[in-house]
């Protein structure tokens, strides 16, 4: 099992929230498309398993891209891997860009799952997101993606969003369900520095929601999605049953991936991979054959960190055997005090010899995994 | 000895005192060029970044006039409030004085009262005017200035730029010309007195000392008046830039001494050296004994870092022999030193030579003042930190030190000034025009008011250009209470200050406001409350932790995320736990910073 991600670094605008790596200037995008393409082609010896089994586009904007800049790539992975038959084929889009002409290529193309950016039906967030379209945009996009027959669908929402209130999020969850998408993605909005809403915090201009609030909104997101018939499989991830995203799978529980692209990260178990976070010492590196990039090499202590804070986010929690067995630690005994603490407190259960998360202690994610690291 | 002069520099900080030291220096060859590091005389890295002389030192100089040679000593004296009594021992220690003013700043409160000190001695005061070269520079004004604090006549006032090296001869010639050569009976029983001390970690102590009568030879044993211990005078010499061991320091000269001493606390400065086998009857006068005015505990950030801090500490108090202190445990803090400082700066400089000489991060709890209580039974007890203070039921009443302070500056400010200082519990005593557009203001305040922020507000309020001096007057009755702060219904010992009663509740308000910010969410709800005895006075709640999780987690994300935890979790390893409230250490600096 080996997935493969590729990174298209460019964007309309930017969103105010983002720091993801992008550019808006898509001057050298079809040089970008010839460096990927390079790249795909050094590194084919980097997966252990050349079997591909998923292949996904994320971003920036991959749905920026033409359709035949698209079907070069997907040609490039054909031929010097193997993609799986059944393989997933995940294109990141926007909903502006999706018009019935490009959801008929690319549907041609082999992709078989949209992750759409809607983040809000809310024309006021979007707007104050700077998002280049508003709900109606998204929606028709999602209902011609449906008429097209493109039914593994996931869309992106966002909540936490400063001055958001329950009855807005409940308007969000509504529209949503009636799309009636297989996936939802939900966020927690975090504001990151170098934004435009990092500097609007900085400022004082924005205040981050109460996390109270934002705990409340998090039990409504994970209610309303359970009763409408949506699995939690992961803190941020909702799918109906069978419909669970394999390549973000494959980020919770350590298969092997490579990363393609400038700021793509790459993961073969023992040491993780950056490209340089630049498009054009990206572009000039391929040129020369090369690759700027960085290498961390995992320590044990690393290794077992990244499988807690991975795993424990996961439906199925923590494999305690597993994790005994593959990287040496006995939670249970190295974590005694912090664990019958959080048992104790009904944030983790443990069944089965794994370790999960109750509904209050997604809540806590991040703090539970705080006391069970080394 | 007509040979001899001897000679400090009295300025504020800033004025150009270091610089024009150097000017000295090089004018008369005791340096060359090549050798000049600028601000020569501040051999401490911290006291050439801060721009200030924290310990003083001596230099001999030699320099040939109308075809004679002269030795000049120069005695430089530190420029700070804290050191206000090792600046009286420097000056008690020349026959003159250069008082430097910068040209475009004027005379400040700090240099007035160095001056008042210089006077007292009957020293000569050469009246010099630095930084001419500047643009800003306002000569006539300033000389107005100088000519009515020392009624000089303006023709006896040098122009000088230490930048430029303009005017540095004429410094050097009127120090020859107007500075009285000392006077003193070489034939009388030795008599010398100690203005100055620093730590050598291969032969220990050097005293630096000026003979008054009779002389010193290596050899020769000595005593010590004031501790009364005895030495040998292993070696005894001038200090040029480097040291020079002679065989006899004369009447009137400046020299130090090596005699293999360990501990600094046995060399006190003002004490007088005498020899053993034909001593003077008389020490010569004016020496104290050092006492520190602010108390505060220092403890390591990591606990497991106690034996290192006491070894740094003691390291550190080899060559400050003013810093005292003692062991103290805090049941938040674990084990500490409650230590004693000359003052707000002296404890800064303590903590700063900490990190940067022994690499000791340390938390420093609240400062506090010597409070005296008066108990019921008649008894007087001091009161040096909080947890000191005695039951309420069994005190009389408390005494604080109130000090006289004088604050110069521009006189548009003194309306903020004046409501500063009463806020702080300051009375207003006199306010004097030194100019029309310079004013002094003298004030009757108490020490626990001025060791916090005041010195920070008043260089605001005045646009930086107050400047404050001020000299502790003795103990007023006040009404003082100890205020405590409870976590979750622990009272953190670490956090309780002593504080008047009028303050108190403001005090508990602000505090509780500021822990509130600092304190992280728990898993449950952390009350914070302020009390006075068993009376809560203020209470604000850290609410429980509701959600704590990252949103996405994906590829890259994973490693961004696993370094975030990792140091969450090396920040939590630093934080101190008080029952079962885990407390950031910058939450014990809090009060500190209430502003």
């Amino acid at each position: 099992m080996s997935g493969i991600y590729i990174h298209i670094p460019y964007c309309k605008q930017a969103c105010y929230y983002c720091d993801f790596h992008f550019s808006t200037s898509l001057q050298n995008k079809q040089q970008m498309v010839e460096a990927l393409k390079k790249e795909l082609k050094l590194r084919t010896t980097y997966l252990s398993d050349p079997v591909i089994h998923t292949l996904y586009f994320g971003g920036g904007t991959p749905s920026l891209l033409d359709s035949h800049e698209l079907a070069d790539l997907i040609e490039m992975v054909r031929e010097t891997y193997q993609l799986a038959p059944d393989a997933e084929l995940t294109l990141e889009a926007n909903p502006d860009d999706l018009t019935t002409e490009k959801l008929t290529q690319i549907k041609a193309l082999g992709v078989n799952r949209l992750s759409i950016g809607v983040q809000s039906f809310d024309d006021e967030i979007l707007q104050y997101f700077n998002r280049s379209h508003d709900s109606s945009a998204a929606i028709t996009s999602i209902r011609e993606a449906q008429g097209l027959g493109i039914e593994n669908i996931s869309i992106d929402l966002i909540f936490g969003v400063p001055n958001q209130t329950r009855a807005m999020l409940q308007k969000d969850l509504e529209m949503a369900l009636s799309l009636d998408t297989p996936h939802i993605s939900i966020y927690g909005l975090t504001i990151e520095e170098d934004t435009v809403f990092g500097k609007w915090h900085q400022q004082n201009k924005l205040t981050p929601m109460d996390d109270d609030l934002a705990g409340q909104h998090l039990m409504l997101i994970m209610e309303t999605l359970s009763a409408a018939g949506y699995e939690q499989y992961e803190i941020s991830n909702f799918s109906k049953p069978g419909w669970r995203s394999h390549h973000n799978s494959s980020y919770w529980s350590g298969t092997h991936y490579l990363g393609i692209g400038p700021a793509a990260h790459s993961y073969d178990g023992d040491s993780r991979q950056y490209n340089v976070s630049h498009n054009t010492k990206y572009i000039k590196a391929l040129k020369n054959g090369e690759l700027a990039c960085e290498i961390e090499t995992l320590s044990q202590k690393d290794k077992i960190t990244e499988f807690v804070l991975t795993q424990i986010r996961k439906s199925e929690g923590i494999n305690l055997e597993q994790l005994h067995r593959q990287l040496d630690y006995d939670l249970q005994r190295t974590k005694a005090a912090e664990l019958s603490q959080l048992l104790a407190e009904q944030l983790v259960y443990i069944e089965d010899n794994s370790l999960t998360l109750t509904q209050k202690g997604k809540l806590l994610g991040d703090w539970v995994t705080e006391q069970l690291i080394p | 000895m007509d040979h001899l002069r001897n000679f400090c520099i009295i300025a504020h900080i800033d004025h150009g005192k270091s610089t024009l030291a150097d000017r000295l220096l090089q004018n008369t060859g005791t340096v060359t060029g090549r050798d000049m590091q600028a601000q020569l005389l501040d051999d401490m890295d911290l006291e050439r970044e801060r721009g200030i002389t924290i310990k003083s030192h001596a230099i001999q100089m030699a320099y040939k006039h109308e075809g004679k040679d002269y030795t000049l000593n120069l005695i430089d004296t530190p420029g700070h409030v804290d050191f206000s009594y090792e600046v009286s021992r420097s000056i008690a220690a020349c026959e003159g004085a250069l008082l430097i003013v910068d040209a475009s700043q004027g005379i400040e409160a700090q240099t007035i009262s160095n001056l008042y000190l210089a006077l007292e001695h009957d020293l000569e005061i050469i009246p010099v005017l630095n930084k001419i070269d500047l643009p800003g520079a306002r000569p006539e004004e300033v000389s107005e200035e100088i000519i009515d604090l020392i009624g000089c006549d303006m023709e006896d006032i040098i122009h000088a730029s230490g930048k430029t090296g303009f005017g540095v001869d004429n410094i050097l010639d009127a120090i020859i010309k107007r500075v009285p050569a000392p006077k003193g009976k070489p034939d009388e029983p030795l008599q010398a007195m100690i203005f100055d001390s620093q730590f050598n970690s291969f032969r220990g102590i050097e005293v630096i000392f000026r003979v008054f009568n009779g002389s010193i030879k290596k050899g020769d044993k000595i005593k010590f008046v004031a501790t009364g211990k005895t030495y040998e005078a292993d070696e005894i010499g001038t200090l040029g830039l480097q040291q020079h061991p002679q065989k006899e320091i004369k009447t009137g000269d400046v020299g130090y001494l090596i005699s293999g001493i360990k501990v600094a606390k046995e060399v006190k400065v003002g004490d007088t050296i005498t020899a053993i086998d034909r001593p003077t009857t008389e020490m010569i006068k004016g020496f104290e004994e050092v006492k520190p005015m602010v108390f505060a505990g220092i403890y390591p950030v990591d606990t497991q870092d106690y034996e290192e801090l006491r070894a740094s500490m003691e390291k550190l108090q080899l060559n400050d022999a003013s810093l005292v202190w003692e062991p103290e445990t805090s049941a938040a803090l674990g084990f500490g030193f409650r230590c004693g400082f000359l003052g707000m700066l002296h404890m800064e400089i303590i903590q700063e030579r900490l990190e940067r000489e022994f690499d000791m991060t340390v938390i420093t709890t609240v400062p506090s003042v010597q409070f005296k209580a008066f108990m019921t039974d008649g008894s007087v007890q001091d009161i040096n930190a909080p947890s000191e203070m005695p039951d309420p039921s069994r005190i009389k009443h408390v005494e604080e030190p109130f000090i006289k302070a004088q604050i110069i500056s521009k006189a548009d400010y003194v309306g903020p000034i004046i409501s500063l200082c009463m806020d702080k519990r300051g009375t207003i005593q006199n306010q004097v025009y030194l100019t029309a557009d310079r004013v002094e203001l003298t004030f009757d305040i108490p020490l626990s008011e001025i060791v916090f922020d005041f010195f920070d507000k008043l260089k605001t309020i005045s646009r930086g250009y107050a400047s404050l001096d001020y000299e502790l007057t003795g103990l007023k009755q006040s009404n003082m209470v100890k205020l405590d702060i409870m976590l979750n219904g622990e009272a953190v010992d670490a956090l309780s200050a002593i504080v008047h009663r009028d303050k108190a509740y403001e005090w508990g308000k602000r505090l509780c406001e500021k822990l509130k910010e600092l304190i992280p969410r728990q898993m449950f709800e952390i009350p914070i409350q302020a009390s006075i005895g068993n009376k809560i006075i203020s209470r604000e709640t850290v609410k429980a932790m509701r959600k704590n999780v990252l949103a996405k987690c994906y590829g890259g994300d994973i490693s961004r995320k696993r370094k975030l935890l990792d140091k969450q979790k090396k920040g939590k390893k630093r934080m101190r736990q008080v029952g079962n409230v885990e407390i950031p250490q910058d939450a014990f600096m809090a009060v500190l910073k209430l502003d």
